[in-house]
């Protein structure tokens, strides 16, 4: 269970944001939807632990993460970030057993159980054919799928992910989005930032709108994802479908739809 | 040579593994031979059966032995275990120094131990000390001069602290750099200039058993804090929030990493001088071989760097009547050895 309890965040010399607090269980998504530089980012990291909170906490099961050592809050919070090319080709299981770093003694390496706890990954997320491959030498969604990989390698309860479809093609996205389903129904709890409304009404179960540092909207999807709300975030008009049964969010260019 | 043959074992990528345990035992096999090679040459050659025999005969180092006994135990022996000990160090630095700045183009002197070394050896010459003060001032401000850059870096805030470090490590090189360079216009041309020129230049040849036994602890120490902690040292090449949120002490394992690094370099530039090129150019031929993983590189890497140093300086010792100085050698062989590194990774 991931508690946030009245949270301000961001640096010492510059605070980012403020009055957030939410609590999710186990098996519930959260996505978190704001413009650039609305302090997405700054708010998962300090959720990880890797910011200290300015005011507030944030606890997995009752203990506040930052007073957590490293080792012991990545058994209980694991982070997949931006996909990006690493500085080394690392292998694809080489990478994915880097999630067993909190798991093992200092001066330890990582040992076949691990090694099949990494395999058992890849394969949960169907790239077990990528194993031996380096992680430079492939596309950009499947690195992402890597970085889940290794997250799940990780057997953390909560899992954030840094816009896990930024700068994927569509089948992609797509796969990666079925993926996070499939481990929401598995019981991990489940916080992804995203550009797109659309990702946040079908993926997720509760949305945080932020604005400004600041939560426009913290409910339901249904609730939080409002014509009005998501047009005061982007500032521009939209309109919600309905594309049989699953709603979409599309840009409302002729006006239509703006209910201001 | 390498504390660590347990790595071998490293369950990883077999083909990996397979290739950089046969790049090990080929390692082993070339730097035997390389070892004899520059045992039995020089200004007095030995014969295989002069160098077997004195082996044999065992270190005389009290007893008065033949000529060729002497020659092999008290000029060549140390001298090819020193080029060998320090080739290693630098290597497994600069390669440890690579994964922590996430950039194969930093070298083991990046953060200025080099540069800070060689001007505690010359202050230390022109204040009239003798080469083994000289050695112990180059070690100690070597350590100093890191310190100062750490220090100046972890009062800068930036976003990119990793590549802060490494500027103010180019900048106070420098400055150390322009001190040594005043030092030389004041020093006496005759008596200190040249064995300032013969520091800066790096050599082998005062190499003694005292130095070998003092610059071995301090090497092998380094090299076994590298390769106990190899596999986490993986982690410290991903983006800082990564090996973070993962589970390692990234700052406190950076620390020790960077510690272990220095003493090696700053131990290889108190017993022989500047060499440039080897922390450098090593690593990446090790990691073409073995592959990225620090596990399987780093014993590549220090056995590499024994061949490669031993080599350079058996080459120095016996190209020309005088001897060239192995860090102008380095610089002419590594050079060219980069680009064409640099040429068939890209390719």
């Amino acid at each position: 269970m991931l508690a946030v309890r009245d949270l301000g965040w961001g640096f010492a010399s510059r605070r980012v944001g403020e009055a957030v607090s939410f609590t999710l269980e186990r098996g519930e998504t959260l996505a978190l939807l704001g413009g650039n530089g609305a302090g997405k980012t700054t708010l998962l990291r300090t959720l990880l632990g890797l910011l200290p909170p300015l005011a507030g906490r944030v606890e997995i099961d009752g203990v506040g993460v930052s007073s957590m050592a490293p080792a012991a809050r990545a058994m209980r919070i694991a982070y997949v970030p931006q996909q990006h090319v690493p500085a080394y080709g690392f292998s694809v299981v080489d990478t994915v057993l880097m999630g067993r770093a909190s798991r093992l003694p200092a001066f330890a390496r990582p040992g076949p159980a691990d090694r099949e706890i990494a395999l058992q990954s890849l394969a949960t997320l169907g790239i077990a054919a990528l194993a031996r491959r380096r992680v430079t030498e492939l596309s950009g969604g499947e690195r992402q799928l890597v970085l889940i990989a290794r997250a799940l390698a990780q057997q953390a309860g909560v899992v954030l992910l840094d816009e896990p479809t930024a700068s994927l093609d569509f089948g992609n996205r797509v796969r990666v989005l079925r993926e996070l389903d499939r481990l929401r129904a598995q019981g991990l709890t489940i916080v992804f930032s995203t550009h797109e409304p659309d990702h946040a009404l079908v993926h997720a179960d509760r949305a945080l709108l932020l604005e400004g540092g600041r939560p426009l909207a913290l409910d339901t999807v249904a609730n939080a994802l409002t014509v009005h709300n998501i047009e005061r975030l982007y500032h521009t008009p939209v309109r919600v479908i309905d594309a049989g049964g699953r709603r979409v969010c599309v840009p409302a260019d002729d006006g239509e739809g703006v209910r201001r | 040579m390498h504390p660590d043959a347990s790595s071998m074992t490293d369950p990883g990528d077999a083909g990996r593994s397979g290739r950089s345990a046969l790049a090990f035992s080929g390692g082993a096999v070339a730097l035997v031979a390389l070892v004899v090679v520059a045992a039995s040459s020089g200004r007095y050659p030995l014969s295989l059966s002069q160098i077997a025999a004195g082996l044999l005969h065992g270190f005389s180092h009290d007893r008065a032995g033949t000529t060729a006994e002497s020659v092999l135990w008290q000029i060549r022996l140390p001298r090819i275990a020193l080029a060998c000990l320090v080739g290693a160090g630098l290597s497994a630095a600069g390669a440890a120094f690579q994964h922590l700045f996430r950039n194969p183009l930093v070298a083991p002197d990046t953060l200025g131990v080099s540069s800070g070394a060689a001007l505690g050896a010359v202050a230390a010459i022109y204040a009239g000390a003798g080469a083994a003060l000289a050695g112990v001032a180059a070690f100690g401000s070597g350590l100093a001069t890191v310190s100062l850059v750490i220090a100046l870096a972890s009062r800068i805030p930036a976003q990119d602290r990793l590549l802060t470090l490494v500027l103010i490590g180019v900048v106070v090189a420098s400055l150390m750099g322009a001190a040594v360079s005043l030092i030389k216009v004041v020093a006496d041309p005759y008596n200190q200039l040249p064995a300032i020129t013969f520091w800066l230049m790096g050599s082998f040849a005062a190499a003694a058993w005292d130095q070998v036994a003092a610059a071995g602890i301090a090497i092998v120490l380094a090299l076994i804090v590298l390769a106990a902690l190899a596999w986490r040292i993986d982690l410290l090449a991903l983006p800082d929030d990564e090996a973070r949120s993962l589970g390692v002490h990234a700052s406190r394992l950076r620390a020790v990493v960077v510690a272990a690094a220095t003493v090696a370099t700053a131990t290889s530039v108190a017993v022989c001088g500047i060499i440039g090129w080897v922390g450098l150019v090593v690593p990446h031929m090790a990691r073409m071989v073995a592959g990225p993983g620090f596990s399987r590189m780093l014993p590549v890497a220090a056995l590499f760097g024994a061949i490669f140093m031993l080599a350079i300086d058996t080459l120095a010792r016996t190209a020309t009547a005088a001897e060239l100085p192995p860090g102008v050698l380095t610089a002419f062989i590594g050079t060219p050895l980069f680009v064409a590194l640099l040429a068939r990774r890209s390719a």
